[in-house]
């Protein structure tokens, strides 16, 4: 059962993914990407990491998603067919990756991977108190310092993105 | 025993006195280690030892080696003294004579360079040493003949002065080459050896009918003869008079012009046992020839520096030709004793001739004996001492020309009686010319001076007067006692008979100039209106450089230059700026690397970590 | 773990869409476009950490803390990124990368 699911989620992942790196519309794009997200979310179900699952979802598919649409609605016309790189550039490059990804798979599949098979359903409350720990293999100093890159992240959006025209309001009386 | 500082290095002297200064330091270093050698060491085993200190420098075998060192044996020793005390007198000389010229500095600089070229080819080991001194001295010629280097005759007779030589130096280097080759070494030492293994076996190899070696010693002795301006690679020096007077007594009177004599006589065991003496001959030949030829034009010439190179020419004749007829043992040697002994005095009398000329020109400031006479009223001291040279060239007992002349013409007379004849009449001519010019410059009408002319400055004069005291003492040294061709000394005797011809000679050379010369008279210009077009050759020194100049001119430059200057500018230099405009062009083509998109630089650094990835896996596979 | 799966199958999975992000970063042309292939590369790497935390060391939670981590990061990452466009935008009034080639030689 969780076979078929998982191989319709990657099937869909795959295929978006590619549509939205090809896509000639921006909206589409954006669209294709939150498909992906939203597919990977599902992924981390299948795992049974449930809190993950719901982060991927309220952080990467709700916030970033609506925030590239924002953008997208700010600086481009939308009806606008985006140019596409110059044929050559992308043969190369689809050769270049191609081969890197041979050399990824050959690299994984020559491992023999000792997994451990299991079904611990991890709870939010053994995630929250690793997070929280001081002890050994406690997550708190990441976690503070996550906050405070947050914090700086919001401060120097504010104020790249604020740009002349306020400023020079505020100048001139 | 041996001091290492003979060498006068290139001092940027503020003033000459640091150029005297080092001059007199060596001189009297030179005399030093001669009285050192001669006398305090003395013989061993009745033979003056050869001392030779050396270094190795290149080694090519374990016998061929070329070493730089220092050899001390008489001969060197002599010239060593003839060099210091010639220079010496020239530097003094100089300080007066270059006095306000505004290349003071420079000149000093350069008769230092040349003196010690000079000490470093007298005292070389080997071939190799002597060659490569002998290309500094050529150097230093040049650029002491062209040192009015606004003048453009004196910078075509630098030149020529030295491409004349330097073609004479292939011949040396071709022959030193050959002497390698056979014998194995260069060394002076083990080549003049009589037992030695390169005399012994010099009929081993033949070509042409002659041995090896001996076409080796020809063509050494060709270079010899570049450097000596003997016939027909004479043509450089009577040019070579462009060069300020104080450096035409140093160099052609005294010191370059013997290098050729000297190469010969330091060679001189082999030129005498290899092919008995075969090349020999040819060296004794083409001196009396040099001699005679350079004699006739002398008479000739109306530039008194001229004649005195041509006299230099015709005396640097008789040094080869006693060479040339000179034996090996004891006594037999006298004609290589006579010849070193004549460089001896010839240096002292001709560098005092020379800078005699210098001090005249100096004060008339002009060269041409039309423009002279009657100078006996003004300048005391020149003419005294001018007179003494004269008369020491001329062979007059009991001045030091009359003793080395002499024992030339005795070792002429004992080996070939064809080159005594020739010898004689030179010898005569030599009188005759001599004294044409004193008479033409001392006696005689007054010539139509501007300003009076003035006896020279101290600095000049004292030159004059102490080589004039040598050239009258010089004859009295007992030279055989000290040199001679197998080292052991021997004494000498006067052979009476043929001394009294000699000296007839030269008065009747005497006697025929003070009748034509001392006054005014047209006995001269009928003479010579009667010898007609032998005359004009004479005058025109036989029309040899117009022949050279045909040659090289038409032929050499036309074909040969040309070519080559083709070749050169468009292969040689299109290389060189080919490779710099690949260089543009790569540049070019590179510079867009740094295009400045981030997406080719992530490219990159995809490409490379890829590339990376799989270098490393293929690595750890195996 | 999921039942059936092999880790094999989900890292090949997660091994393509890396790529794919690789090729649109490099292909494109408009930075928002740059932008999307970015988050491609990041979620694909943050799906390669859980799996291997679940298959390979299911009794310790790094893998999962640290996916928590990078997509903070990636937020912030893109919320400065776009405040970034809206500047440039502001200046040259354009989002395409040709247009912004000032660091050429």
């Amino acid at each position: 059962m969780e076979r078929i699911v998982f191989y319709c989620l990657a099937a869909v992942i795959i295929v978006f993914g590619i549509a939205s790196v090809t896509s000639r519309k921006m909206l589409r794009s954006v669209i294709y990407l939150s498909f992906v997200l939203v597919s990977i979310a599902g992924i981390f179900f299948l795992v049974d990491y449930n809190f993950l699952a719901a982060i991927q979802l309220t952080v990467y598919a709700g916030g970033i998603v609506v925030l590239i649409i924002f953008s997208v609605l700010l600086v481009h016309h939308i009806e606008m067919e985006l140019e596409m790189a110059k044929t050559s550039k992308k043969i190369v490059t689809a050769l270049a990756c191609l081969i890197g990804l041979g050399v990824f798979l050959t690299a994984i599949y020559t491992y023999d991977f000792n997994v451990i098979n299991n079904s611990i359903t991890t709870t939010t409350a053994d995630i929250g108190a690793g997070l929280l720990s001081y002890g050994a293999g406690g997550f708190i100093l990441p976690f503070e310092v996550i906050s405070v890159l947050l914090l700086a992240a919001m401060i120097g959006a504010i104020v790249i993105a604020k740009g002349e025209k306020l400023t020079e309001k505020n100048n001139q009386p | 025993m041996i001091l290492g500082l003979f060498y006068s290095k290139i001092k940027p002297a503020i003033s000459g006195y640091v150029g005297v200064l080092g001059l007199l330091i060596s001189t009297s270093l030179s005399l030093y280690t001669a009285y050192n050698y001669f006398f305090v060491i003395a013989k061993t085993e009745g033979i003056y030892q050869t001392i030779v200190e050396k270094t190795v420098w290149m080694n090519f075998s374990d016998s061929l080696r070329i070493d730089m060192g220092i050899l001390v044996d008489p001969i060197s020793v002599m010239l060593l003294i003839v060099v210091s005390v010639i220079s010496l007198m020239v530097h003094i000389y100089s300080r007066g004579y270059m006095k306000g010229d505004p290349g003071y500095t420079k000149y000093f600089a350069f008769l230092s360079l040349f003196t010690f070229s000079m000490y470093g080819l007298v005292l070389a080991t080997n071939l190799f040493q002597i060659y490569i001194f002998w290309e500094l001295v050529g150097v230093s010629s040049y650029l002491l003949i062209g040192y009015y280097y606004t003048k453009e005759s004196a910078v075509a007779a630098a030149k020529k002065a030295f491409i004349v030589t330097r073609f004479a130096d292939l011949g040396f280097l071709i022959g030193i080459l050959i002497i390698g080759y056979y014998t194995g070494t260069f060394d002076f030492e083990t080549l003049n050896n009589p037992e030695g293994a390169s005399i012994l076996n010099w009929a081993s190899t033949s070509f042409m009918g002659l041995s090896a070696l001996t076409w080796a010693l020809i063509l050494i002795f060709i270079g010899g003869a570049g450097k000596s301006a003997m016939f027909p690679l004479h043509i450089w020096l009577p040019d070579a008079m462009e060069g300020p007077t104080p450096v035409s007594a140093l160099i052609h009177a005294a010191t370059m012009v013997v290098a050729g004599v000297y190469l010969v006589a330091r060679l001189f065991p082999m030129y005498y046992f290899i092919e008995d003496g075969f090349a020999l001959n040819i060296v004794a030949f083409v001196g009396a020839f040099t001699a005679l030829f350079a004699a006739v034009i002398a008479i000739t010439q109306t530039d008194i520096k001229r004649v005195l190179a041509f006299s230099t020419m015709s005396q640097l004749g008789y040094m080869m030709m006693a060479l040339g007829v000179s034996g090996y043992e004891g006594h037999e040697g006298l004609g290589y004793m006579a010849s070193m002994f004549h460089l001896f005095t010839h240096a002292m009398f001709k560098a005092l001739l020379f800078l005699c000329a210098g001090s005249v020109i100096h004060a008339i400031h002009s060269n041409f004996l039309k423009d002279m006479g009657g100078l006996r009223k003004y300048m005391p001291v020149t003419n005294i001492t001018f007179l003494i040279a004269a008369l020491a060239i001329a062979g007059v007992p009991p001045l030091a020309g009359f003793w080395s002349k002499d024992e030339i013409l005795v070792a002429a007379f004992e080996h070939n009686k064809f080159l005594y004849i020739i010898g004689l009449f030179v010898a005569g001519l030599t009188a005759f010319y001599i004294f044409r010019i004193y008479f033409g410059i001392f006696w005689g009408k007054e010539g139509a001076y501007q300003n009076k002319p003035h006896e020279s400055p101290w600095s000049m004069t004292t030159p004059l007067l102490i080589l004039a005291f040598l050239s009258i003492v010089g004859g009295f040294i007992p030279f055989s006692e000290f040199i001679s061709a197998d080292k052991t000394g021997f004494e000498t005797h006067i052979n009476y008979p043929l001394a009294a011809i000699a000296v007839f000679a030269g008065l009747i050379g005497i006697g025929l100039s003070w009748l034509f010369y001392k006054k005014e008279n047209e006995l001269a210009d009928k003479f010579a209106n009667r010898l007609g077009v032998l005359f004009t050759w004479a005058f025109h020194k036989f029309y040899f450089d117009e022949l050279y100049l045909f040659v090289t001119k038409k032929i050499l430059f036309n074909i040969i230059a040309r070519s080559a200057a083709r070749f050169d500018k468009k292969y040689v230099d299109g290389t060189m700026v080919g490779i710099g405009n690949q260089t543009v062009n790569t540049s070019e083509n590179i510079k867009g690397l740094q295009s400045g998109k981030v997406q080719d630089y992530a490219f990159a650094f995809i490409a490379g970590a890829v590339v990376l990835a799989i270098i490393f896996i293929y690595l750890w596979t195996n | 773990m999921i039942l059936g799966i092999s880790i094999y199958e989900i890292l090949t999975v997660t091994s393509i869409l890396f790529f794919i992000g690789v090729y649109g970063f490099i292909t494109r042309t408009n930075l928002i476009s740059i932008l999307i292939s970015v988050e491609l590369i990041l979620n694909a790497s943050v799906v390669n950490f859980v799996v291997i935390n679940k298959y390979l060391f299911p009794e310790v939670l790094q893998g999962v803390y640290f996916s928590i981590f990078i997509i903070a990061v990636a937020a912030a990452e893109t919320a400065l990124a776009v405040s970034i466009i809206i500047n440039l935008y502001r200046q040259i009034s354009s989002v395409e990368v040709k247009d912004i080639e000032t660091m050429k030689y």
